[in-house]
C-alpha cells in the first residue's frame, strides 16, 4: 500500500474509516447503556458482555460457519447477562454500581475460560459492504468497506430515539427511570420495565462484541475490548441519555481512537501514545465544555442510581 | 365472594362502601374496623388530623395495600383490589397527595402514560387532537409541552386532575387537593368536581382539612381519629364545631397568636433589581424589588409559576442569581451557611422533604442540621458528638409535637406535617432567627398543624423577626401579613395591606393584567 501518493489525505480517511470501524462497538454499547440507564438502573457490566458477545460470535460462527448465526448467539448471551444483571440489581438494597463491576469482571472471566479454544482457530467474518468500489484507491475502498453491524447500530439510534417518545414500551421506560414511585401509581410494573429493558440493552452490547471479532478487528483475543465498554458508558453522558447523540458520539470516539495509528501509517510517529490517548482528552474537554453548574444534567433519568 | 373485575369500565358513577376495614402495620393499627358508605353520585368527604389513618385507607381502596380484615364492596359485591390496575379497572381513580407526575415528561405524556390502555405505538398526531379537544372542556389550561418538572406545585396539582377526568374514572379520591391551589382556584376546581357529580358522573371521596371545603361542596362526612371512625353523617345536619369534636376527641379550642402592635424596625432583607432563570435558563425574576423590615410579616401572593419558586431558591441559595443582590442588613448576602449563620437568615421552604431535609437520615440528624458543627454538638476538632445531636433533637421534637417513633427514624418515613414541624423545629428553635423565609409552609396540612405553624411565626414575627412569606393560599397571606406583595411574571406587580386588600383587585394584579 503506497501512503505517500495521497500523503495527509492518508490521515483523513484513515480517521473516517476509524470512526466507523471502531465506533461501531462505542455505538452499540452506548445504546444499549442508554437504554439501561433511561430504565434508571446503570450496568458497568457492559464491559463484560461485550467480552462475552465477541467470544460467542466468534465461537458459534467457527463452529457453524455462519457469522450471522455468531451474531444471534451474541445477542443471546448478551441478553442472559443483561438479564442476571436486571435480577441482581431488582433485588432490595442492592446497588447497580457494585452489581454492575462484578458482572464485568464475571462476564471477563467467563468469556476468557470458555473463549480459550477459540484463540487459535479463524472464524467466517462477516461480509463487509464494499461501498467503495468506485474509488481507484484502494485506502478509499479500504475505508468504505462498512460493517453491516454499523448500519445495524444507526437504524437502532433512530428506532430507539422514536420509540422513547411514541411507543408504550418507551414511555414506561422513561417513567420507571425517572420516577419509579410516580410509575406504580400509574400501575406500571417497574421491575418487569426494568428487566426487558436491561436484557435488550445488554443484547445489543453483545451484538458490538460480535463486531469486534467477526469484522473489526475480526479475532478473537482476550485484549479485544480494551475498555470500549466502559468508555461507552461515558459516552451515554456525553451524549445526554439521546440515542441519536450516541451515534455521533461513538463517531466522534471512533475517529479520535483512529488518530495515532492514522498518523503512523504517514509516518508521523511522534507522540503515538499521547495520540492514542485523544478520545480520553477529547471526553475530558467536551464535558467541560457542555457542562454548566447552573442547570443540571438534561435528560438524566431522575432514578438513576437510586437503589429500590 | 369475590368476583373478578367486569370486562368493560363502568359508565356510571360507582357506590362503594368499607365494611370494618382494618389495616395493621406491624402492631401499629392504622385502620380499626373503619366502615363507610358512599352512595352513587354523591360527594363525600374524609376528614382527620395527620396520622389519622385517612392515607392508609384510601390506599387500601386503591390497592396499595391489602386490608387485613374487612370488605371492599363496589356496586353490592365485595371486591378484590390488588394493584392500582385493579382499581383502574373498576373506574376507581385517585389523586395523589404525592405528586406522580413523570418530572422529564411532558404534561402531554403525562396525560396519555396515564391511559392503561395505551397501544404498543402512539399515533401522536391523532392524540395530540384527543388532548387538545379534552383542554378545551378542561376546567384550567396547561402547557400541554411544558415537562412536569418545569411546574409549580399548583399546576402539577391540576395536572393530576386533570389526568383523572382525562381517564374518565367514575370513583374519584382526591387527597388533599386544593392545598397549593389558590381559594379562587380551589373552588373552581371543586365546582366542577361538584357539577360532575350533580350530573351523575362521578362519586368522589374527598379527603380534606378544611372545613370550607366539607360544607361547601360535600354531601356527606366521615370523621376518622387515630384509625378510628369517631363520626359523620350529611353534612347539613352538622355544624363546624360537631366536626371539630369529632376530629380533636373534644371540643376545639382556637389557640391563636396575637399580632402585637409594633412599628416594624430597621431593614433586615433588601432585593435590588434581582433576576435569576428557570431550569431551562428562561428568565423567572426578571428585577425584583423588595424591602423587608424587622417585626413584619411581608406576604407575596401570587398565582404558581410565577418566579415565587425561584424567588425562594435564590434566598435559599439553591439557584444563583443572574442579576441584582440581595442585602441583609445592609450587607451582601451570599446565601452560604457563613452568611445564614452569621445573619440569622432561616428557612421553611416548600416540599420540605425535597428541599430541605435528607429524607434518608434520622429525624435527629436532620434537626440539627444547622447547628451540628458548631459546639456543643461539635466536639474537638471536627469530631461531632452523636449523644449532642440526639439530645439537641430530643428537646425540639417535644417542644414543637412531632410525633416520630424515634429520634433514629428516617426523616422520610414521618407524615407530611411531622416533616414540616421537625424543620420548624429546626428553623426556629433556637430562636436565633432574625430573617424567616416561608414558602406554602402550611401546604398539604391539617388545620392543628396550620394553627401551630401560623402561630410560631406570628410569634417570631412578634419577637422582631422579619418575615417574607410567599404562599399560593391567599387566605392565610391576609391574616399573617403586615404587608402583601403580589408577584407576576417575575416582578412585583401590586403592593397592599391586608385592611385594605380588595380580593378582586388582587386577582386581577395576579392574572398579570
Amino acid at each position: 500500500m503506497n501512503t505517500e501518493s495521497i500523503g495527509w489525505w492518508g490521515v483523513v480517511i484513515g480517521i473516517l474509516a476509524g470512526a466507523v470501524r471502531g465506533g461501531t462497538p462505542f455505538l452499540l454499547v452506548s445504546l444499549g447503556e442508554c437504554l439501561t440507564e433511561k430504565c434508571g438502573k446503570i450496568n458497568l457490566g457492559l464491559e463484560g458482555t461485550l467480552l462475552v458477545g465477541a467470544m460467542s460470535a466468534y465461537a458459534i460462527s467457527y463452529k457453524t460457519g455462519n457469522p450471522w448465526i455468531g451474531v444471534a448467539a451474541a445477542a443471546g448471551a448478551g441478553a442472559v447477562m443483561g438479564a442476571l444483571h436486571a435480577f441482581l440489581v431488582s433485588r432490595p438494597k442492592v446497588n447497580d454500581i457494585a452489581a454492575g463491576i462484578a458482572m464485568l469482571i464475571f462476564g471477563s472471566g467467563l468469556a476468557f475460560y470458555l473463549g480459550k479454544p477459540f484463540i487459535q482457530p479463524s472464524a467466517p467474518q462477516l461480509p463487509g459492504l464494499e461501498l467503495g468500489g468506485w474509488s481507484a484507491m484502494p485506502q478509499v475502498a479500504a475505508a468504505l468497506k462498512i460493517s453491516p453491524i454499523f448500519l445495524l447500530g444507526i437504524a437502532l439510534a433512530f428506532l430507539l430515539q422514536w420509540a422513547f417518545r411514541s411507543t408504550r414500551f418507551g414511555l414506561r421506560v422513561r417513567a420507571v427511570g425517572d420516577s419509579p414511585a410516580a410509575a406504580r401509581a400509574l400501575g406500571i410494573s417497574v421491575g418487569r420495565t426494568r428487566l426487558l429493558g436491561i436484557t435488550l440493552g445488554s443484547a445489543l452490547s453483545g451484538i458490538g462484541g460480535a463486531h469486534l471479532s467477526l469484522f473489526y478487528p475480526g479475532a478473537w483475543t482476550e485484549a479485544i475490548s480494551s475498555g470500549q465498554g466502559l468508555m461507552a458508558v461515558a459516552l451515554v453522558i456525553f451524549a445526554r441519555w439521546n440515542p441519536v447523540h450516541c451515534l455521533y458520539a461513538s463517531l466522534l470516539f471512533g475517529g479520535a481512537q483512529a488518530i495515532g495509528p492514522s498518523l503512523q501509517a504517514v509516518g508521523v510517529s511522534t507522540g503515538y501514545y499521547l495520540w492514542n490517548a485523544s478520545p480520553y482528552v477529547l471526553t475530558l474537554a467536551v464535558m467541560i465544555a457542555t457542562c454548566s453548574t447552573r442547570r443540571t444534567l438534561a435528560g438524566a433519568p431522575g432514578a438513576l442510581g437510586v437503589p429500590g | 365472594m369475590i368476583i373478578p373485575p367486569p370486562p368493560g369500565r363502568p359508565a356510571a358513577p360507582l357506590d362503594l362502601e368499607l365494611v370494618q376495614v382494618t389495616k395493621r402495620f406491624g402492631s401499629f393499627v392504622a385502620n380499626d374496623r373503619v366502615s363507610l358508605k358512599i352512595p352513587s353520585g354523591t360527594f363525600h368527604a374524609l376528614i382527620g388530623e395527620n396520622g389519622a389513618g385517612k392515607s392508609t385507607l384510601v390506599k387500601c381502596i386503591m390497592g396499595f395495600h391489602t386490608a387485613d380484615e374487612g370488605d371492599v364492596i363496589i356496586g353490592g359485591h365485595s371486591r378484590d383490589i390488588r394493584s392500582p390496575a385493579d382499581a383502574y379497572q373498576f373506574g376507581i381513580g385517585m389523586v395523589y397527595q404525592h405528586f406522580t407526575l413523570v418530572p422529564a415528561m411532558t404534561v402531554a405524556e403525562n396525560l396519555v402514560l396515564s391511559r392503561p390502555d395505551l397501544p404498543a405505538t402512539i399515533p401522536w398526531e391523532a392524540e395530540r387532537k384527543r388532548l387538545n379537544a379534552f383542554m378545551r372542556t378542561a376546567p384550567f389550561q396547561v402547557d400541554l409541552d411544558q415537562p412536569a418538572s418545569q411546574l409549580a406545585a399548583g399546576q402539577k396539582q391540576k395536572v393530576e386532575i386533570l389526568k383523572q377526568l382525562y381517564l374518565e374514572s367514575r370513583f374519584l379520591i382526591l387527597d388533599e387537593p386544593t392545598s397549593v391551589l389558590t381559594p379562587g382556584e380551589a373552588d373552581e376546581v371543586l365546582g366542577l368536581i361538584r357539577r360532575k357529580v350533580e350530573a351523575g358522573e362521578l362519586s368522589v371521596l374527598l379527603i380534606s382539612h378544611k372545613f370550607r371545603e366539607v360544607f361547601g361542596f360535600c354531601n356527606s362526612v366521615t370523621v376518622l381519629r387515630r384509625g378510628k371512625v369517631t363520626g359523620g353523617g350529611l353534612v347539613k345536619d352538622l355544624t363546624t364545631d360537631d366536626l371539630a369534636a369529632m376530629m380533636m376527641g373534644g371540643p376545639r379550642t382556637p389557640r391563636t397568636v396575637a399580632k402585637a402592635d409594633r412599628a416594624p424596625g430597621a431593614v433586615a432583607l433588601e432585593l435590588k433589581g434581582l433576576r435569576a432563570d428557570k431550569d431551562s435558563g428562561v428568565p423567572a425574576l426578571e428585577g425584583l424589588d423588595l424591602c423587608l423590615r424587622e417585626g413584619e410579616v411581608v406576604g407575596v401572593a401570587g398565582v404558581s409559576g410565577n418566579g415565587q419558586r425561584e424567588l425562594v431558591e435564590v434566598l435559599a441559595g439553591q439557584r444563583p442569581a443572574t442579576g441584582g443582590e440581595v442585602l441583609v442588613h445592609g450587607e451582601w448576602y451570599g446565601a452560604t451557611r457563613t452568611d445564614a449563620a452569621r445573619h440569622g437568615v432561616f428557612l421553611l421552604p416548600e416540599e420540605p422533604l425535597r428541599n430541605g431535609c435528607v429524607p434518608a437520615m434520622s429525624v435527629a440528624e436532620n434537626i440539627a442540621f444547622r447547628e451540628f458543627d458548631r459546639p456543643p454538638i461539635r466536639l474537638a476538632g471536627c469530631l461531632v458528638s452523636r449523644r449532642g445531636i440526639r439530645g439537641f433533637a430530643q428537646g425540639l421534637i417535644s417542644r414543637f409535637g412531632v410525633k416520630t417513633r424515634s429520634t433514629e427514624t428516617p426523616i422520610g418515613d414521618l407524615s407530611g406535617g411531622n416533616v414540616q414541624r421537625a424543620v420548624l423545629a429546626r428553623e426556629l428553635g433556637p430562636g436565633t432567627a432574625k430573617v424567616l423565609i416561608a414558602a406554602n409552609p402550611c401546604f398539604g396540612l391539617d388545620f392543628a398543624a396550620v394553627e401551630s405553624i401560623h402561630g410560631q411565626i406570628t410569634e417570631a414575627r412578634n419577637r422582631g423577626v422579619a418575615v417574607l412569606l410567599v404562599s399560593e393560599d391567599l387566605d392565610e397571606l391576609l391574616s399573617l401579613s403586615d404587608r402583601l406583595l403580589v408577584m407576576s411574571h417575575g416582578a412585583i406587580v401590586h403592593e397592599t395591606t391586608p385592611a385594605q386588600a380588595d380580593v378582586k383587585v388582587i386577582g386581577h394584579h395576579m392574572a398579570g393584567h
